[in-house]
């Protein structure tokens, strides 16, 4: 048998990660959905991973592809800090107990 | 560095790890700020780490990208006002839709330039390139709408689903011509219709039907991110994203739900804009009671449980601190007070339990539909401020109705209701509220902020 495409691999990931998505969002409080979607926000940014690669590239083709990763790790970046930030403002609301 | 294949997936293994026990931290307040620092972490990790990726050469435009970004993302994330969450989450959608394009474009030269283009990832960069399309502009059309920058009422034209059809079918066959015969064109066009897309998709959605679309662009950047990660086999963007859209997806239902919409009449749009004054007159006609801040003082103290209905009207008149101060001088008198939450009481999910939280009401006086409804019996005042539709009973009792079957909160099944309000304006869908006409309602006219604080100083303080 031949090694198992890496295609497969990550559509088995994906199924998998589709059910324990659909198990623990629904575990979410709703009085939490909006810091849940803040959270959701700043984590979907990790496709910045993408963009290092895109801005970090070592080729020899022009440093436009280079640029062109800048905006996206730039944007991504806005994401990450941004939903983080407002996440935590938001949450420590909650957290403020009666006196 | 040279580290192997086997030890990245083992680190995004762990990174998986840590965004699951962020979002497990979000079933409770007392747990969630902990899951919060756990995704911050996982987010570390995978930067960190894919910084020392061996196929990361070039340094400087990345760590301007992350600084510029860590800059802007903080400053916004510190001043935004907790009325104005919905755009932030919109705005931020849109970059990271626009992020995902840019990336599938990237990824498309790389592979092309080092010859390892495949008829595979010609696929994975179209799609992740048209999903990241139109949830760019898709975000950008929600952004304006919620910042009132565009019209809250839904654009409708004649043709308008045949449009979006002939589009989408445009936009296969140029994925199909792109994935055969590597066309650079195709794949610029097959983004260019995708970002018209985006825009036509969101346009004929009303102000009403707001939540629901930022649940699902909330889905769509997900699954951008998802398609990034088949483009890069990289198996922590596929985990992330789909956690993130299944988060999307869930909301929507729960949105829709609330609103008794289904998903797919919400797509289709060109339901509720900003409320109608028509019924103005036929409620003058028909009388409704109203009562003075001096009769709601004096219902009010002589309660032993009070129920407020907060709505978004609250959120508008920024009464949000009267109400707290109104709660602090009823509590102080031994007075039981809950919050009723209805899943749509603000302008995203759960966006009245975040303002509450902000004007410093405890969270377990707030309560959702369905834990309190059971208590409004019990109720000797139920006063809800700034809400309208969620708590017309004619979403009960009136099959013609166009609320007829969404959940309600039973304010009308209290002793006594009051509702504050400026004028006999209808609710965001339109509609006349029967509760106006209840035998037990009474109005109290004015604006939500100073009737709060009328009521505080007619009650002579917390004191």
């Amino acid at each position: 048998m031949a090694d198992l495409s890496t295609l497969t691999i990550l559509l088995y990931v994906l199924g998998l990660a589709c059910i324990v998505g659909y198990y623990v969002i629904w575990g979410v409080t709703a009085a939490l959905h909006t810091p849940l979607m803040a959270v959701t926000n700043a984590i979907s940014a990790i496709i910045v991973v993408g963009a290092i690669l895109v801005s970090g590239w070592g080729g020899e083709h022009g440093v436009w592809i280079n640029i062109l990763g800048f905006f996206a790790v730039f944007l991504a970046s806005i994401n990450i800090f941004g939903g983080f930030v407002v996440t935590n403002r938001m949450l420590s609301m909650f957290r403020k107990k009666k006196q | 560095m040279n580290l192997s294949i086997d030890f990245y997936w083992a680190v995004y293994g762990v990174a998986s790890l840590l965004f699951f026990l962020g979002l497990k931290g979000l079933s409770s307040p007392r747990t969630a700020v902990r899951g919060n620092f756990f995704a911050m972490l996982g987010m570390a990790l995978a930067v960190i780490f894919t910084l020392l990726h061996p196929s990361v050469e070039n340094y400087t435009w990345i760590i301007a990208g992350l600084l510029c970004g860590a800059v802007v993302g903080t400053m916004v994330a510190l001043k935004i006002k907790m009325t104005s969450m919905p755009e932030l989450v919109a705005a931020l959608h849109s970059f990271v839709g626009l992020s995902a394009v840019l990336v599938a474009f990237g990824a498309y030269f790389i592979h092309s330039w080092d010859g390892e283009l495949t008829r595979i990832l010609m696929a994975e960069t179209g799609i992740g390139s048209f999903i990241g399309a139109i949830t760019f502009t898709g975000s950008v059309i929600a952004f304006g709408k919620l910042r009132g920058l565009l019209s809250g009422n839904p654009v409708t034209f004649c043709g308008q689903h045949l449009l979006n059809l002939i589009l989408a079918l445009a936009m296969l066959g140029f994925s199909v011509d792109f994935i055969l015969f590597d066309h650079l064109w195709s794949f610029v066009i097959l983004t260019a219709i995708a970002f018209l897309l985006g825009v036509t998709l969101i346009i004929p959605i009303g102000g009403a039907d707001m939540p629901v679309v930022v649940s699902m662009l909330n889905s769509y950047s997900g699954w951008a991110a998802v398609a990034t990660g088949f483009t890069l086999n990289n198996p922590l963007l596929i985990l992330t994203g789909a956690f993130v859209g299944s988060s999307g997806a869930i909301l929507s239902y729960i949105m829709c739900k609330a609103m008794n919409r289904s998903f797919f009449s919400v797509i289709l749009g060109g339901f509720g804009g900003e409320g109608e004054e028509s019924v103005a007159s036929s409620a003058a006609r028909k009388g409704v009671k109203s009562a003075s801040v001096e009769d709601l003082a004096f219902m009010l103290e002589n309660s032993s449980k009070v129920i407020v209905v907060p709505g978004y009207g609250m959120a508008v008149a920024q009464a949000q601190y009267a109400v707290k101060d109104l709660y602090d001088c009823l509590t102080a008198r031994g007075i039981e007070v809950k919050f009723a939450v209805h899943p749509v009481a603000g302008r995203m999910p759960g966006h009245m339990n975040v303002l509450l939280a902000e004007s410093e009401i405890p969270y377990d006086s707030v309560a959702e539909l369905e834990d309190i409804n059971s208590e409004f019996p019990s109720t000797d005042v139920a006063f809800v401020i700034g809400a309208n539709d969620v708590v017309n009973p004619a979403a009960k009792t009136d099959k013609s109705s166009p609320l007829y079957g969404m959940p309600i909160l039973d304010a009308y099944k209290a002793k006594h209701v009051f509702i504050s309000k400026r004028s006999m304006r209808a609710g965001y869908a339109g509609v006349e509220n029967e509760l106006f006409f209840y035998d037990n309602a009474a109005l109290v006219f004015g604006d939500a902020k100073e009737t709060c604080q009328a009521l505080v100083a007619a009650l002579g303080g917390s004191g």
